[in-house]
């Protein structure tokens, strides 16, 4: 177990800057989700602190060790592949096995330790079979049980749930976040699944372009996003974005917009006093709004309203998310339990003042 | 017509056509192992089509007194040592062309077949002048040499069809869990690649023990089986020799590469990079 700290990781492919100028801190067992679309230079991060790959400019450090140039031999860290790179002409036991075996353990404390990490990915049935006669659940766990036996330093994975069904996903993410807990690894887990980032990270780290956009625990990059990519690349269904602008009033801030001028409590007005008559991205969770006289927000101390015509209604069975046409903007409010609002209905949306975002159009950096 | 007379008229077609192209390819193999094996009197007997007698005589002849044996024994060294150097030279190459981008890597792969080009019979003379200053000329080492010319741009092009069938993944795998690239190479993507390489192999015997031209000019003493049997044939030793000793010889040449394809039949389909999981 140890702390990983990236200063200044910049990777180019020719001319193609895979990831720049990155500056991360894993602590000691933390289990960090690198989360971003495919492309944005995660996977690159992750090969780089394995050593499969060597930072242009900037260094890496294990603890106190710099280990930027060291083979990843040398690191003594364990990765589980994206195809699970279970080698198909061992056993099962001499895949787990392999690692104990190239560090030279002794031949009972190997047999211990398999039987151990076996037993712990329950698949003590499978160890003298061949990966061919697995399923990809199964190899799943042979390759965990594989990353996990020699007790590494660093735990590395690189989107390890993308390849299974859905349900066998939902079943594994939560063996793996209690794994990691029980073994307290320092793990680095790298995904595009914005759930899986939610559901398994101390902390997440949203990359895009190469760049680490934000870095925290889940609740607060889900509530605070820093930026609008941030904000509409985490959560499902997306975050509404509405053009609007600030206008001030006599009787305090505005944000108006097609279809809507919402009233905001005049503790907004020091927030956004640099933006007054600008046109702003207004960003509101489907989920930080409802539907007036169908259910109430709760635990909301201020709230504005807008009006609207109904569009589409999604039943999800235990959610209901309704479009609203609001002007020329098409908003999407999720309800919970099933709603049947009828299409064409005028209705009003209530929206909750504490959660709604504000970003700058240029910078796209979050102003509220 | 009706549905059913079309659909057997298609079968008789699909089999006619089947049965055509595996008689092309049977039938001159069964006629020169039996006349091969066939007596004097039933094969110039003009109302006999099934010998009744037959007889091992061309058989031995061909073998033990005109030097085919030799030839066979010849023809194993030249086609190992050929598969030796040919992997020693090519694996690294195929291996590279898989797994490595490199500026040129196109040109090279082009120029790589583009040397087959060259018909050998032009490369001949200019080979034998080199071969005879460098004292090669009438050794096994030699015709193993220019075989190896001959197999290599397929070893390179079959290997790094192989290794890019191997997942690097496997690899990173192993260099992650300990290992250095060399040694996750030998204990991971070779073993992996066996079946491939061992196809490769054969192909490369195969091509090796078939070659005439190059093993005829290249020798005088020291002949490979296709060579020895040429000149015995074509009547080096006081005219051409009579049919039915043409037919054992054609049996002697056949069977040990139609043996090893035998055997080879079942790697083959991965040599192509088909599968390989």
């Amino acid at each position: 177990m140890v702390e990983v700290k990236l200063e200044n990781v910049t990777k180019r492919f020719g001319n193609f800057e895979a990831v720049k100028g990155l500056n991360l801190n894993v602590k000691n067992g933390e289990f960090l989700v690198l989360l971003g679309p495919s492309g944005c230079g995660k996977t690159t991060t992750l090969r780089m602190i394995s050593g499969l790959e060597t930072p242009t400019e900037g260094k890496i450090y294990f603890g106190e060790r710099d280990v930027t140039y060291l083979p990843p031999k040398d690191r003594n860290i364990s990765m589980v592949f994206q195809s699970y790179a279970v080698w198909p002409h061992m056993t099962v036991y001499e895949n787990i096995a392999f690692p104990l075996r190239v560090k030279k353990y002794p031949k009972d404390e190997i047999e211990k330790r398999v039987r151990w990490a076996a037993e712990l990915l329950q698949i003590e049935g499978l160890l003298d079979r061949y990966p061919g006669q697995l399923s990809g659940g199964q190899r799943q766990r042979v390759a965990v049980a594989r990353a996990i036996v020699v007790e590494p330093d660093v735990l590395l994975m690189d989107e390890p749930l993308s390849n299974l069904d859905a349900k066998l996903r939902v079943m594994m993410r939560a063996e793996l976040k209690k794994l990691q807990t029980k073994l307290k690894v320092t793990t680095i887990y790298v995904t595009h699944d914005q759930v899986e980032a939610m559901t398994m990270g101390d902390q997440i780290a949203v990359m895009n372009q190469g760049r680490l956009l934000q870095v925290g625990p889940p609740t607060e990059v889900y509530l605070k996003p820093n930026s609008l990519f941030v904000a509409t690349f985490i959560g499902a269904p997306e975050m509404n974005i509405v053009d609007a602008t600030v206008v001030e009033k006599e009787d305090g801030p505005y944000l108006e917009g097609s279809g809507f001028s919402l009233k905001l409590p005049e503790d907004f007005k020091g927030l956004l006093k640099d933006y007054m008559g600008k046109e702003v991205y207004l960003g509101i969770r489907p989920e930080h709004m409802t539907v007036k006289g169908v259910s109430t927000l709760e635990h909301v101390s201020k709230s504005a309203e807008m009006e609207g015509v109904v569009d589409f209604v999604e039943a999800l069975g235990t959610d209901t998310i309704i479009h609203v046409k609001v002007g020329d903007n098409l908003i999407k409010v999720k309800l919970p339990g099933h709603i049947p609002l009828p299409v064409g209905d005028k209705i009003k949306i209530e929206v909750d003042l504490d959660n709604i975002h504000v970003f700058d159009k240029k910078t796209e950096k979050a102003v509220i | 017509m009706k549905d059913e007379t079309v659909y057997t008229l298609k079968k008789i077609g699909f089999y006619t056509v089947i049965f055509t192209a595996v008689a092309w390819i049977l039938i001159p193999i069964i006629v020169s192992f039996l006349y091969g094996f066939t007596s004097k009197a039933d094969y110039y007997d003009p109302h006999m089509v099934i010998p009744h007698h037959y007889t091992t005589e061309y058989v031995r002849v061909i073998l033990f007194t005109l030097g085919a044996w030799d030839g066979i024994k010849n023809s194993t060294i030249v086609a190992t040592l050929t598969i030796i150097i040919s992997f020693i030279l090519g694996i690294p190459a195929g291996y590279s062309i898989a797994k490595f981008v490199f500026p040129g890597k196109d040109t090279i792969k082009l120029s790589i077949i583009a040397l087959r080009m060259f018909p050998i019979p032009v490369m001949a003379i200019p080979l034998i002048i080199l071969y005879i200053r460098l004292h090669l000329a009438d050794t096994l080492l030699g015709v193993a040499l220019a075989h190896t010319a001959m197999a290599l741009p397929f070893v390179v092009l079959i290997t790094s069809s192989i290794f890019s069938g191997v997942s690097k993944e496997y690899e990173e795998a192993a260099m992650v869990f300990g290992l250095t690239r060399l040694g996750s190479f030998l204990k991971i993507t070779l073993p992996l690649a066996l079946p491939g390489l061992a196809a490769a192999a054969m192909f490369t015997f195969v091509m090796s023990w078939n070659e005439v031209f190059v093993a005829s000019v290249l020798t005088l003493t020291h002949r490979t089986l296709p060579a020895q049997i040429l000149s015995i044939m074509a009547g080096s030793s006081g005219g051409a020799a009579p049919d039915y000793y043409k037919f054992a010889a054609a049996f002697i040449m056949t069977l040990p590469a139609m043996l090893f394809i035998f055997f080879a039949r079942k790697y083959l389909v991965t040599m192509w990079g088909i599968t390989l999981k």
